[in-house]
């Protein structure tokens, strides 16, 4: 505690830690790759770029099969407004486009790449140096290159960022907020993007910024990674950049848009709603650093930080991986899997995939590859529900789990719109607190499904 | 919705040395179990029986003792041999009925009393409408109000602390009880408390007539400040129980103080503080959303004195948190938990 009471004296005067308001959970943070420096892996064999890895259409192939192609060049167009580019992120030959096997084994159109070396597109700038002058762009080429280089959002729900950049008529991003919560255990690449490129991810945050024409910008960072506010602190103080780092209280699902709304900006998105009906618009640290790499450096999204862990993982490894690149091939590459796992999670212990197929490719998202020891991998047999109401206190949106999964039970599905199951986020800290062990979230999710239809 | 998913032979690309297990999220838990909060409200209730085995000497243990067995032995074989399920005793809650009924009796209650009351908790109380959750009425307090009506003379044959040293016990009556009866002969509230010399001190720390569990405030504040601690029950419902008991007591006390007795008597004698911390807290039995919580325990708090000052018993809040318990449904529909966002009508 004593760290975290420092801080707020030294920097923040007396300020209280901000915070969302309604429910949460405390899941310790478990981040054992903290201090892994990220590592770089390029890929041999193949590399499989699914063309639907964004919300919206499934871009549409401009590669044959036997073309050559570079690292970074353009195989797949975005498929009307929401959608998003797909770029090689190997050079080598295009075996196929064919059905590729995903996370759960679901078959999905893909474009598979021989790996032959590693060649680069002309014109994309590789030098570690800092472009750090942004004075001559504009919001409008910061957009399209932004969606010439197939950016989405890096947080989770793979929304195109693009899309995101241009709000709806009539409503205007006063806030811009970039999200380096990071609240879920285990996950430490955006703490590792803030300590190596932290600023070029500012620059990335102030192009966006641009790009929204908004006024004010924060970096919401929780207190449990202290040397990522400094270190951003001193880049915003000796650079003069107009962004403030907001130092939140640890407390999980901060990273939710919704949350983090509230918790920097202190407004609360309506239900239904998006961040922008609040003012607000919330980009990830590391796509910020994507936007970065694509107006200043050329570069698309071919390749993202991900963080192979576990307790009994036998290196913690932070990697840049190229989009693509088999999770299996990965986890062979960090050292093998532990000979105890008994679930492989791609993704935060709280909302990630449990892995059915382990040679499923990476995609523009992937996060974590998370091993989950024997013991912990299975449930515990669901006992009765003793009313505690621990799901109510834990929910962060303000929900009744306890009567969404039983109205979901009874099927009185019209009713679970009335209690409005729609806003729930699936967070899962309903499950995490329930001592009873009901599978709570399961049921909603269930719930959810039916009221669409 | 747990299952070990053996990978699909024919997928192309698969581990076939090793099953993993797929599950949705969340993938790690807070190891909240049933037991654990069972076994905090046990600690929670470990100094009032501490204190009742002080004052009322090894036979308390030994009532305890039964209570407890006879619960857990009638809902193990109730599960066993008429729901044919598993039985479920090592949750413990079976074990924490038992011991509320206990500390609801009147210390050296003789035996076949305190079985009785287990039948009526567990048997009809509790495992007729399911077991563990599905319960609506608070299983110890219907068996105690069981035996209330049905026992009247065991159930009010108070034994007055006398200490484990001394073995013949003296009987008297309640402070609530000894004031009912003294002003319905005339007497005012100022004769009385000096005529049988009730002061704050004992009804603190437990020189007092009444059920075992409910003689001392202090070793019952204790459990409370625990139950806090552990985060296993939310302070709404027993603050408002008692700010209500309070509040109200105080308006009849201000009214008159020679027939109605000061607030902080009522929150210290009898059950109030068992009642408003152990039995209205029961989480099968209370409302789930805070203002629910609150209504609840505003009921309790207001029933419970009406009863004490004008009812036929001298205590009432075994009665007041049944009643409010029939409403926990309604409680329960009618108030919601504050929600994240306005919400929007979508035609």
């Amino acid at each position: 505690m004593s760290v975290f009471t420092d801080i707020r004296r030294t920097v923040y005067g007396k300020e209280r830690l901000r915070t969302f308001s309604i429910g949460g959970a405390h899941p310790p943070s478990c981040k054992l790759a903290a201090q892994s420096a990220t590592e770089e892996m390029i890929p041999e064999g193949t590399v499989s770029l699914f063309l639907g890895q964004h919300i919206g259409a499934p871009a549409v192939p401009v590669v044959g099969k036997g073309e050559r192609v570079k690292t970074g060049r353009l195989v797949a167009k975005a498929n009307g407004f929401v959608s998003a580019n797909i770029h090689s992120s190997v050079s080598g030959t295009v075996l196929a486009v064919e059905p590729v096997a995903d996370l759960a084994g679901r078959r999905m159109p893909a474009i598979v790449i021989q790996v032959e070396g590693d060649e680069w597109e002309e014109g994309i700038d590789r030098t570690p140096d800092i472009a750090n002058d942004i004075s001559a762009i504009d919001a409008a080429t910061i957009i399209r290159k932004v969606s010439d280089a197939g950016i989405v959002g890096l947080g989770g729900a793979a929304f195109p960022t693009h899309v995101k950049l241009s709000p709806p008529q009539g409503k205007r991003a006063r806030t811009l907020i970039i999200n380096a919560a990071e609240c879920e255990p285990y996950l430490t690449s955006d703490y590792r993007v803030m300590l190596e490129s932290g600023e070029q991810a500012i620059i990335g945050a102030l192009l966006l910024q641009r790009a929204l024409d908004a006024p004010e910008a924060f970096i919401g960072i929780e207190v449990n990674k202290p040397e990522a506010i400094f270190h951003l602190q001193k880049i915003i103080r000796e650079r003069g950049y107009s962004i403030r780092v907001v130092p939140l209280r640890q407390r999980y699902p901060q990273g939710s848009e919704k949350q983090l709304v509230e918790a920097v900006a202190g407004r609360r998105v309506p239900s239904m709603g998006l961040p922008v009906d609040a003012g607000a618009v919330v980009q990830n640290i590391g796509t910020a650093l994507a936007v970065y790499e694509a107006v200043q450096k050329n570069k698309p999204l071919i390749d993202n930080c991900i963080t192979i862990t576990g307790r009994s993982a036998p290196r913690q490894v932070n990697a840049m991986v190229r989009v693509g690149t088999p999770l299996s091939k990965i986890a062979a590459w960090a050292g093998g899997i532990p000979s105890d796992t008994g679930k492989i999670v791609c993704g935060g212990p709280m909302m990630g995939k449990a892995v059915a197929n382990i040679d499923a490719p990476t995609v523009k998202t992937t996060a974590a590859i998370l091993y989950i020891p024997e013991r912990e991998a299975l449930r515990r047999k669901e006992s009765n529900c003793i009313r505690c109401a621990r799901c109510v206190r834990a929910c962060p949106m303000g929900l009744e789990p306890y009567l969404l999964i039983r109205l979901t039970q009874c099927g009185r599905y019209d009713e679970l719109q009335t209690h409005r199951t729609y806003d729930c986020i699936e967070c899962g800290c309903c499950l995490y607190s329930c001592p009873a062990r009901v599978p709570l979230l399961d049921y909603i999710r269930i719930g959810k499904e039916k009221i669409k239809r | 919705m747990d299952e070990k998913m053996k990978i699909d032979e024919g997928m192309p690309g698969r581990f076939t040395d090793k099953d993993w297990v797929v599950s949705p999220a969340p993938h790690v838990h807070s190891g909240a179990t049933t037991q654990g909060l069972m076994r905090d409200v046990l600690i929670a209730l470990a100094p009032a029986l501490a204190v009742a085995v002080y004052f009322f000497g090894w036979q308390m243990l030994l009532t305890a003792a039964v209570s407890v067995a006879s619960c857990v032995a009638l809902e193990f074989a109730i599960q066993k041999y008429l729901m044919r399920c598993r039985p479920s005793v090592n949750d413990l809650s079976a074990t924490v009925t038992g011991l509320l009924l206990a500390l609801n009796l009147p210390a050296g209650a003789p035996w076949w009393l305190v079985t009785t009351g287990s039948i009526v908790a567990i048997g009809i109380t509790k495992m007729s409408f399911g077991g563990l959750g599905k319960n609506p009425f608070n299983p110890a307090l219907v068996g105690r109000v069981f035996l209330l009506i049905s026992f009247p003379v065991q159930m009010t044959h108070w034994v007055v602390p006398q200490g484990t040293a001394t073995t013949d016990a003296v009987t008297g009556a309640t402070p609530l009880s000894i004031i009912k009866e003294n002003l319905a002969q005339g007497l005012s509230i100022d004769g009385i408390v000096e005529r049988f010399d009730l002061s704050y001190w004992e009804l603190l720390f437990g020189r007092i007539g009444g059920s075992a569990g409910e003689v001392s405030a202090v070793a019952l504040l204790a459990g409370f400040g625990w139950l806090l601690f552990r985060r296993v029950i939310r302070p709404h419902i027993p603050l408002a129980v008692l700010g209500s008991m309070a509040l109200l007591g105080g308006v009849f006390w201000l009214v008159d103080p020679q027939r109605f007795i000061d607030p902080l008597f009522h929150l210290l004698s009898g059950g109030a503080l068992l009642g408003a911390i152990f039995m209205a807290t029961d989480y099968v039995t209370s409302p789930m959303n805070p203002w629910g919580m609150l209504i609840f325990g505003i009921g309790i708090g207001v029933l419970t004195i009406l009863i004490r000052l004008f009812g036929a018993y001298p205590e009432g809040i075994s009665f007041a948190i049944l009643i409010m318990n029939a409403t926990v449904p309604l409680l329960n529909k009618y108030t919601k938990p504050k929600r994240y966002g306005k919400e929007v009508r979508h035609g």
